[in-house]
């Protein structure tokens, strides 16, 4: 009887990490998403660029994680040290893990596999920092960017991480109560924050604001392509929120996982409705940018608290995101904060909004809770930002030459075109 | 003979082509093109920010005919492309100096 037993426990460390390493694989797809949303909201002319940032800082977030982030944020040890090795996990450490289990009963935290919760860990590093691209797109050098991606995704995101996630106190201070299920503050904002000290530092591109007042569209280059990475990004969001349940051996907690799925879907519909009504009352037409904004802010307003909403509470949480998102791009605008993708305002002001939308379902987390946790998280990430982001400036610059965003950074910092037969309009 | 360029709003191109088929005419020349006249452009709106389309697209029909056909081709052209509002287009009508037909080596009318 206890052998079978056993058998079903070593069964759901399988199934836990299973289901970490699925989600972990769905929010590394978000990569594509961000990539194809970013490069069909940018001109042509920038397109191989900002294609280049999206990968290279994807390798570079996953890898400077591996060697200090996850030591930082989970204590895993530098270059992993901690993580159990395949040699490792002997008959002796089997029964341990099966012991543990056995203790802790199904109820209780999922038992799985070390390794598996770095894959998942590592993957949102990368997405904060995708955020930050799209943002300082169009006129950022290259490699400043992935200077900052260095510091941002080994040091900046994971010390945050560690305050919120894993229950550090801060710089041994204070201790948050601060409830963010999967990442609307901690990933999104945090993004979002980096990318706002960025912008700030970097300016507005060329001809984007004029001397009297005028604000200047430039529109994205592949809209096709910006609907796709939309539909990716929602696509990943099931891993982004359905993984953060951390386990799904056991009868409560696979319900918990649906009712995420449930819940990020409907937010995300319910954001794209609200985006595209509120953009056509506003504008006179569908403006189908501002419904993908809608979409993703819905996705990220219900990302600090995707389990407990019911899944109307959710459809209505992300419909707030979408129509806060519409107001922000264009307040940016008004403020001259030059944002091509809309970033700052999808996953930071909406991202602020998912903090406190907590309080809608969640009983435990409290008011002063959240919002102690948004400013740490916030100041923290905007002032370590904006120093690394002057010391580069100061360095190396961060912008590229007049000239050179004239003709497209794709020329000047990549030497291709992404659509070397058609290019041929200069904005 | 006369050449007749005509400019034209892209959805009146069938309409055009027809009309011109109906009279005789044996072949046209059209060219997708942009430009602006007294309605200079117009604005759009992405993201909440308002940009100006400066030229519009229209087409560009080239029609080399005997100076016999050069009223019923215009007539024809004004009748189909109109619709009334700004932005019908306009026609021009030059001298056409030589036509050669290149597979035979015809040339004036006979060619056109």
């Amino acid at each position: 009887m206890e052998s079978n037993l056993n058998h079903i426990f070593e069964l759901q460390y399988a199934l836990d990490t299973f289901y970490f390493l699925i989600c972990g694989a769905l929010v590394m797809w978000m990569a594509a998403g961000f990539a194809m949303l970013e490069a069909g909201l940018v001109r042509a002319k920038n397109t191989t660029e900002i294609l280049t940032k999206n990968v290279a800082l994807f390798a570079v977030a996953c890898t400077m994680y591996l060697i200090v982030g996850y030591d930082i944020m989970y204590d895993g040890g530098i270059f992993l040290s901690g993580v159990t090795t395949v040699a490792e996990m002997d008959d002796a450490a089997i029964a341990g893990v099966i012991a543990a289990s056995t203790e802790a009963g199904f109820g209780d935290m999922g038992e799985y596999s070390g390794a598996s919760d770095f894959f998942f860990q590592v993957v949102f590093v990368a997405t904060a920092m995708s955020i930050v691209s799209g943002a300082v797109a169009e006129r950022m050098k290259l490699w400043a960017f992935l200077a900052f991606a260095i510091v941002m995704c080994g040091f900046i995101y994971p010390m945050q991480g560690s305050w919120t996630w894993n229950g550090d106190a801060v710089f041994g201070m204070y201790e948050l109560s601060y409830s963010d299920y999967a990442g609307s503050g901690i990933v999104h904002m945090a993004g979002a924050a980096a990318a706002l000290a960025g912008v700030l530092l970097l300016g507005a591109r060329k001809g984007k604001y004029g001397a009297k007042g005028e604000i200047r569209a430039f529109p994205g280059a592949n809209l096709p392509l910006a609907t796709l990475g939309t539909f990716i990004l929602w696509m990943g969001w099931f891993g982004f929120n359905g993984g953060s349940t951390l386990k799904l051996g056991g009868i409560g907690v696979a319900n918990e996982v649906a009712n995420v799925f449930l819940n990020t879907n409907a937010a995300a519909a319910g954001g794209l409705i609200a985006a595209l009504i509120v953009a056509r009352l506003m504008f006179g037409k569908a403006d189908l940018t501002m419904a993908l904004n809608g979409a993703l802010a819905g996705l990220v307003a219900i990302t600090a608290e995707p389990a407990d909403p019911s899944p109307l509470l959710a459809t209505i949480i992300g419909a707030i995101g979408g129509t806060l998102v519409v107001f922000s791009i264009v307040t940016m605008d008004k403020l001259r904060i030059d944002d091509p993708v809309g970033a700052i305002s999808v996953h930071g002001v909406v991202g602020i909004w998912g903090i406190f939308a907590v309080l809608l379902s969640d009983a435990d987390a409290t008011f002063m809770g959240q919002l102690v946790g948004m400013l740490t998280i916030f100041i923290w990430v905007f002032v370590t930002s904006l120093i690394v982001w002057g010391i580069l400036k100061a360095v190396m610059g961060i912008r590229v030459s007049e000239e050179d965003e004239y003709e497209g950074v794709d020329l000047s910092e990549c030497g291709m075109e992404a659509y070397p037969e058609f290019v041929s309009g200069k904005q | 003979m006369k050449l007749v360029t005509a400019i034209i709003k892209p959805f009146k191109l069938d309409d055009v082509r027809e009309a011109l088929s109906e009279i005789g005419v044996q072949g046209v020349t059209v060219t997708e093109v942009k430009g602006f006249g007294r309605q200079k452009g117009h604005t759009e709106l992405y993201r909440g920010a308002e940009y100006v389309v400066d030229f519009l697209p229209k087409v560009k029909v080239e029609v080399a005919i005997g100076d016999n056909l050069l009223d019923q081709v215009i007539e024809s052209i004004t009748k189909a492309a109109n619709t009334g509002k700004i932005g019908d287009g306009k026609i021009f009508v030059t001298e056409l100096a030589q036509a050669i037909r290149i597979r035979t080596g015809e040339t004036g009318e006979e060619a056109v």
